[in-house]
């Protein structure tokens, strides 16, 4: 299976372990992974926070790059974000129809039906569940709202985390439940941002797990700001990071990133 | 001791000049306690004063949160309610095999109204009127008011009971007869302990959720006037003083006000849902009934109940069916009210209805299930809303209702009062995609706001679009992003930063030092040094595809 890689401007520029992971566990997995240069971000924070006229030349740069996946270039286009692949199902056709660009609206449309997230590709594209991962940790997950209700995975991701060899997975009460970030959400209201964060931190503390694993990291940004702040002493980690590495051959993220959390 | 002495005239002067300098900057701690004496005083925590505009009292979202995340009663008793509701809610969603049929049902039914509202609205004013109602137009609350007092008036009494309602809520219906001299008397238990303790709705299912059975004791002692001795804290108890205390009111009233979960344009048959009987009562007992309904409640035709009487009740308050279900068409000779007069409300309806996306909004049935499932909502309360119409749907209707857009409007922060994280479209009984109509109107709101000085949103969000639409460009400041270590120093970390915007993500929340090479960099290099194990090994492991769980419950643990 040919993969083009969608890396997510935040996984790009901030948190790069979540992409290095996906590109290391597809491989592994026998894919081929490409990465199309030209690309930079879907879109959703301006569309989010109400700019389409600027959003709309984000959307325009993503479909174009991308657009080799609509002549069969590449079966499947994966990202390692339910956010931002839930955006490019459900805004990106509906911000361009509004500013009329139809031919963009159409292209946005036809490419997001080739566009997955990761469990969503290894789950429902690959037939996936047990990926040979090995993770001797005690992990807690919290289930992202737009993987849920907006890319509508299903229990993906979960199925795969199960899966995983040596996990001590425990299960985290109320993981549907928003966790306050909400892009510039938490910045226009930080007040109620934080007061969601303290329950979801709540939460995972209950659980005494070690790391706190979602599919997205714009929410563990968030999250794990909070348990960084009152030195709770867990980490956060993408789900990418958590399937890449086997028993045999551990995968740790390179020395440029950051552990999160610590 | 002289040296203590010194110490005590030290501090004297210290705290004089303190007080001096509060003075000239205009500071007054004790002015920051009001609330504290106040609710020393009640016994209970001041709900919200009433507002001159019920869809409008006056603080932003941001503004009204920071006071209602205060007040931990209420977080406490919101946290306890909304959750035993939902669950109920849950329970009687699932265990019906056509719920999202059902949805689907209504959301076209409602989508047929809007595309016909107007023929619609005509029919049931025909049939209304063939069977004995008399029907009065009104384009906004002051013209509703007018009416419904001149009715009131017309009949020489100076009370009424009245039948909880949303629309005579959003008009400030009760204030206005009360200032001319008729007092309206709220029969429904929650919206009468709003009513005694001076409050606003919190809710619009349940206007009391903000409040405990303890503060319910004391607003009944210190308010009913009638309340019994030695009145307990148990529900029942408290129920049943008000129930002794309403029962006079419905047997002396001559006139009864009500609002209407739907209208039905093809017989002309208007319909109450309620849990306590009290619609019931002044629906049947008075000579003259009101009825004020915004127009949107209207359905085409009497089959319609069917969908909507299965997904109101289970949606509000998690029953498979509501304790009483009262349906009047026009008058009945010597059977309840003789005279009954309808209200068809738009106020600001209309501009609702020509907003193609927005519109969606106008389905609304009002269970208040958007609110029960919302994060947001749980934590702040609906006073925070500003609004007597809170939580999700509230967020859309209000600004809507009231084409609120400019910055300096107050009710304009609303489509932004949320994380969009969702959980309101999969609990709507009408399928409002709320989520999508925030974005819309945030949209609205940032088209409505160009052209003046640019915000700081206004400039962040035209330099990050140049950035974020070139490969190009996000290498450079993926590049540049290293520079942030020197800030986060050797523990990887930025602590709170006291800049603007900035602050409102490091007060609570530390950042990670950035990576010191950017995903792209790495991909380079690797491909540089020939590394892609693209040598794809035969996809071995790839099985057939496996189904997908569509259900929104699927990753519930």
């Amino acid at each position: 299976m040919k993969v083009a890689l969608f890396a997510t401007c935040i996984g790009d520029v901030m948190f790069p372990q979540a992409p290095q992971a996906t590109v290391h566990l597809l491989e592994r997995l026998g894919c081929e992974v490409v990465f199309p240069e030209s690309q930079a971000c879907c879109g959703q924070m301006h569309v989010n926070t109400g700019y389409y006229p600027e959003a709309l030349p984000i959307i325009r740069n993503h479909v174009d790059a991308f657009r080799p996946a609509l002549d069969g270039e590449w079966d499947a286009i994966v990202a390692p974000s339910g956010s931002c692949v839930g955006s490019l199902r459900h805004q990106a056709a509906l911000v361009a129809e509004d500013q009329g660009d139809m031919p963009l609206a159409r292209a946005a449309a036809k490419l997001a039906e080739r566009t997955f997230d990761l469990p969503e590709l290894l789950v429902y594209e690959m037939g996936l569940e047990d990926v040979g991962a090995y993770f001797p940790h005690r992990v807690t997950y919290h289930t992202t709202c737009h993987s849920l209700r907006v890319a509508r995975e299903g229990d993906a991701p979960l199925r795969l985390l199960r899966a995983v060899d040596g996990i001590d997975y425990v299960p985290l009460p109320d993981a549907d439940i928003c966790c306050g970030f909400g892009g510039t959400f938490s910045l226009k209201n930080p007040e109620t941002s934080s007061s969601m964060l303290t329950d979801k931190m709540k939460n995972i503390l209950s659980t005494d797990a070690e790391i706190l694993v979602a599919g997205d990291y714009s929410c563990i940004m968030n999250i794990a700001g909070g348990l960084q702040r009152i030195r709770s002493g867990i980490r956060s980690m993408h789900l990418a990071e958590v399937l890449a590495g086997t028993k045999e051959q551990p995968w740790n993220a390179p020395a440029t990133t950051t552990k999160v959390g610590v | 001791m002289e040296c203590s002495g010194n110490n005590h005239e030290g501090r004297r002067v210290m705290i004089d000049s303190i007080e001096k300098l509060a003075d000239k900057l205009n500071l007054n701690p004790a002015a920051w306690q009001e609330t504290s004496v106040e609710e020393n005083e009640l016994g209970w925590a001041p709900g919200h004063p009433i507002p001159e505009d019920p869809l409008r009292w006056g603080d932003s979202f941001p503004e009204g949160a920071k006071k209602t995340l205060q007040n931990t009663q209420m977080r406490r008793n919101l946290g306890y309610a909304t959750t035993k509701i939902r669950t109920k809610r849950n329970t009687r969603v699932e265990e019906m095999p056509d719920w999202e049929e059902l949805r689907e049902a209504a959301s076209n039914i409602k989508r047929n109204v809007a595309a016909h509202q107007v023929e619609l609205l005509e029919q049931f004013e025909e049939n209304v009127a063939a069977r004995g109602g008399i029907v009065h137009w009104a384009r906004d609350g002051a013209e509703a008011n007018k009416i419904a007092y001149e009715i009131v008036a017309s009949k020489g009494v100076d009370e009424v009971v009245k039948v909880k309602s949303m629309a005579t809520q959003e008009i400030n219906f009760n204030e206005y007869l009360g200032a001319r001299g008729i007092q309206a008397w709220e029969t429904d238990l929650a919206e009468m302990i709003v009513q005694l303790s001076d409050d606003m709705p919190s809710h619009i299912v349940v206007p009391a959720i903000h409040r405990n059975r303890a503060e319910v004791k004391a607003i009944f002692e210190a308010r009913m006037g009638d309340a019994p001795e030695g009145m307990g804290n148990e529900p029942r108890e408290l129920a049943m003083a008000a129930r002794a205390h309403l029962r006079k009111k419905f047997l002396s009233a001559k006139v009864a006000i009500s609002g209407a979960n739907l209208g039905v344009a093809d017989s002309g048959t208007l319909s109450v849902f309620e849990s306590e009987g009290n619609g019931r009562m002044c629906l049947t007992l008075p000579d003259t009934l009101i009825t004020v309904m915004g127009i949107e409640k209207i359905v085409p035709s009497y089959d319609d109940i069917e969908v909507f009487s299965q997904l109101l009740p289970r949606s509000a308050t998690g029953e498979r069916m509501n304790p009483y279900t009262s349906f009047w068409t026009g008058v009945t000779p010597d059977d309840g009210p003789q005279e009954f007069h309808l209200i068809l409300l738009d106020n600001g309806r209309t501009n609702v209805l020509a907003d193609p996306v927005g519109r969606e909004a106008l389905k609304c049935i009002r269970c208040g299930a958007c609110m029960n499932i919302c994060p947001v909502y749980q934590h702040v309360g609906g006073h925070a809303y500003n609004s007597v119409y809170p939580g999700p749907i509230g967020a859309i209707l209000t600004p809507q209702l009231i084409g609120a857009f400019d910055h300096h409007d107050p009710a304009a922060s609303l489509p932004f009062a949320s994380s969009l994280c969702g959980a309101c479209y999969d609990a709507c009984p009408v399928k409002i995609d709320i989520p999508t109509i925030l974005v819309h109107l945030r949209h609205r709101y940032t088209e409505a706001n160009r052209g003046g000085i640019p915000s700081g949103w206004d400039i962040g969000m035209k330099a990050s679009s140049k950035v974020m639409s070139s490969g190009e460009l996000m290498d450079t400041a993926g590049k540049a992003m290293p520079a942030g270590n020197f800030v986060a120093g050797p523990d990887h970390k930025i602590g709170h930063i006291p800049l603007p915007v900035v602050k409102n993500w490091t007060f609570v929340r530390d950042v990670p030092a950035p990576p010191r090479q950017n995903f792209r960099s790495w991909w380079k290099e690797r491909e540089a040094a020939g590394e892609p194990s693209a040598q794809a090994a035969p996809a071995s492991s790839v099985g057939p595809a496996t189904e997908r769980t569509t259900s929104t419950e699927g990753q519930a643990q």
